[in-house]
């Protein structure tokens, strides 16, 4: 006897082909929907701002006249924000990955504290603006400074950044520890020479698209009180400063036509910082890969 | 094991250049200033922090862009906070200069009173908010301060044009507003809703090129916004006049200026903390402001104060010193 019927299957068969004919088309236009949206907004940008990009745009303060403004001290500023908010959020995420994941016993406190950073990561940005504003800038009196703003920022993309962290630490198979374990090695030799090293790719991954999202910011920054013409630059992380969003989002509600061209060629600007950032952070990721 | 110190390495690097470049900028930009010290006649330095409406802001952006280029060792900084979030800095001490699009509330001046700020009111410029319609609205004419009222203050029922006024279309009326954290909406909140709900089927937006777009795409859309705002969409929308009681008026420079365009035409303010204008960077940016601000104001789309009113403001500014 026979286990399988092949006129069933024959009969079956045109079908089956069909369903998967049809879901291959849904998922095309699900991958396509995405891309056609960007490249509408690339197009549009493009179109608009290319006509301002030039090196005075980048050297130029802002001003009334379009074609005299510039994204001098918002771009320097980003950069400032950026150099601030890296180093505090990936050594206090991947030092809270690190415990929760390696020392931290399993009971409800830890439990705790997990289901609150899934929840920070939820929580809208501006509330992290007002409590930068309470606690950085007023409580504490930084004012309106890098190393506020940054603090705050810090606070925004911790929680994403102790979640990619911890997937990548638990990704780590387990019998690499054991043989470290076995070979007479402690925790921390184990941590800082096995653990890390196998984990860094994830962590920066995760931690570079956070810090992505730090850079996009508005709102927490306008609830800080941030200025936006400033003719100065910082000097330290005391001073105080602008950044690029705030710019291009002020350019965009203004009602001069120049303007939005103006906010549409910092977006560019913004664009390739950004694909910059993604780009270090894929690089990292294809150099440390290592296949178990 | 070595490619982890790499890592480091490359880590460090990076961050090395960031500092770098974020030094590197700033030094060229001291050197920029040393120079331009020697040929003013009397260059003077310090900080002047502004913060407030993000109606005055381009005034003051422009004022500072100039005054910049007076006296580039003044580090003059302008926020943008709303008049509401730039009250709160001015009360906490953080600021010399507060912009605002509506004058000073009774709540915020005695909290300024607690804490011991005196304050002076300075004038800037006008605004005259504008009522638009579609280009191809063709019945309305003018309206008037009552029919303004009727059209925009809940009262539950489904607004249609020919509620309003007799012969106007059996159609529904569709609202566009700014949102109701700007100032134009406070200012329209008190010269036409009466601190009643404003239409609920509004569509309220913060950013008044969504407003125009609204109107524009919208045969029965009815919307009002800065005066800025129409000047730049003149060819989009179609301007209603007013009538406030001595005839309809249209908004122009000149009703603005003259006060015929009334009730919708509001002053924009700043409010300078007299404590500061003690220093002299402050004192004079202020007067730079004042002696400026009529033409700057009409630069960035504002209708200038008469003359009397800087002369007004020179004199406050002045007894302060």
């Amino acid at each position: 006897m026979k286990l399988i019927d092949h006129t069933k299957v024959v009969g079956h068969m045109n079908q089956r082909l069909v369903k998967n004919q049809v879901y291959k088309v849904i998922f095309f236009i699900a991958t396509m929907f995405g891309l056609l949206i960007l490249g509408i907004l690339l197009y549009r940008i493009l179109t608009q701002g290319a006509h301002y990009l030039n090196l005075d745009f980048l050297q130029n303060l802002p001003s009334r006249r379009p074609e005299r403004a510039g994204i001098k001290t918002a771009l320097i500023g980003t950069i400032w924000l950026v150099g601030v908010t890296a180093p505090l959020s990936l050594l206090l995420g991947v030092g809270t990955a690190l415990y929760l994941e390696e020392y931290a016993k399993k009971n409800r406190f830890t439990d705790f504290i997990q289901v609150n950073i899934s929840n920070l990561a939820g929580v809208p940005s501006i509330v992290f603006g007002l409590l930068g504003l309470t606690l950085f800038v007023r409580a504490l009196g930084l004012g309106t400074s890098v190393l506020a703003a940054g603090l705050t920022m810090s606070l925004l993309i911790l929680p994403v950044i102790i979640v990619a962290s911890q997937e990548a630490i638990r990704s780590v198979p387990k019998n690499l520890r054991e043989a470290s374990f076995g070979m007479g090695a402690t925790k921390w030799q184990t941590i800082v020479r096995v653990v890390l090293p196998a984990a860094i790719p994830g962590i920066l991954t995760g931690g570079i698209l956070a810090l992505s999202r730090a850079i996009g910011e508005t709102a927490p920054l306008v609830v800080l009180g941030l200025p936006l013409f400033i003719a100065f630059l910082p000097k330290t992380v005391f001073d105080t400063f602008t950044v690029l969003p705030m710019q291009i989002y002020n350019w965009t509600s203004r009602p001069q036509e120049e303007f939005h061209a103006l906010a549409a060629a910092g977006i560019i600007v913004l664009l390739i910082m950004l694909i910059i950032m993604n780009s270090i952070a894929v690089l990292i990721r294809n150099k440390y890969q290592k296949r178990y | 094991m070595n490619r982890y110190k790499n890592l480091v390495i490359t880590a460090i690097m990076s961050g090395l250049l960031v500092i770098a470049t974020a030094c590197g900028t700033g030094g060229t930009e001291n050197a920029g200033k040393t120079t331009g010290a020697g040929e003013g006649n009397k260059q003077l330095s310090g900080e002047i922090k502004i913060d407030g409406s993000s109606t005055v802001y381009p005034i003051m952006e422009a004022v500072a862009e100039e005054y910049q280029m007076v006296q580039p060792d003044v580090r003059v900084s302008v926020g943008l906070s709303g008049t509401g979030g730039g009250f709160k800095a001015f009360i906490a001490g953080e600021t010399d200069m507060s912009n605002a699009s509506r004058p000073i509330k009774d709540e915020e001046k005695a909290q300024l009173e607690k804490k011991g700020i005196g304050y002076s009111e300075i004038r800037l410029a006008f605004d005259g908010l504008s009522v638009v319609v579609n280009k191809d609205n063709n019945w309305v004419d003018y309206l008037t301060i009552d029919e303004l009222k009727k059209m925009w203050i809940e009262d539950g029922t489904t607004k249609k044009w020919s509620d309003i006024r007799k012969g106007w279309p059996d159609e529904e009326i569709k609202f566009y507003s700014p949102g109701t954290d700007s100032g134009t909406f406070d200012y329209f909140d008190e010269v036409i809703l009466d601190d009643q709900p404003i239409v609920e089927k509004a569509t309220l937006s913060e950013d008044d090129n969504i407003l125009v777009q609204g109107v524009k795409g919208d045969k029965n859309g009815i919307a009002y916004f800065g005066f800025a705002y129409y000047l730049e969409n003149k060819e989009n929308v179609k301007i209603v006049p007013i009538d406030g009681g001595k005839g309809p008026v249209e908004p122009t420079n000149k009703t603005i200026e003259s006060g015929e365009y009334a009730p919708l035409s509001r002053p924009l303010y700043t409010y300078v903390k007299n404590e500061s204008v003690k220093r002299a960077e402050v004192y004079d940016y202020a007067k730079f402001l004042i002696e400026n601000a009529s033409v700057l104001a009409e630069d960035v789309g504002y209708v200038r104060l008469p003359k009397e009113e800087y002369q007004k403001d020179l004199e406050t500014l002045e007894g302060l010193k």
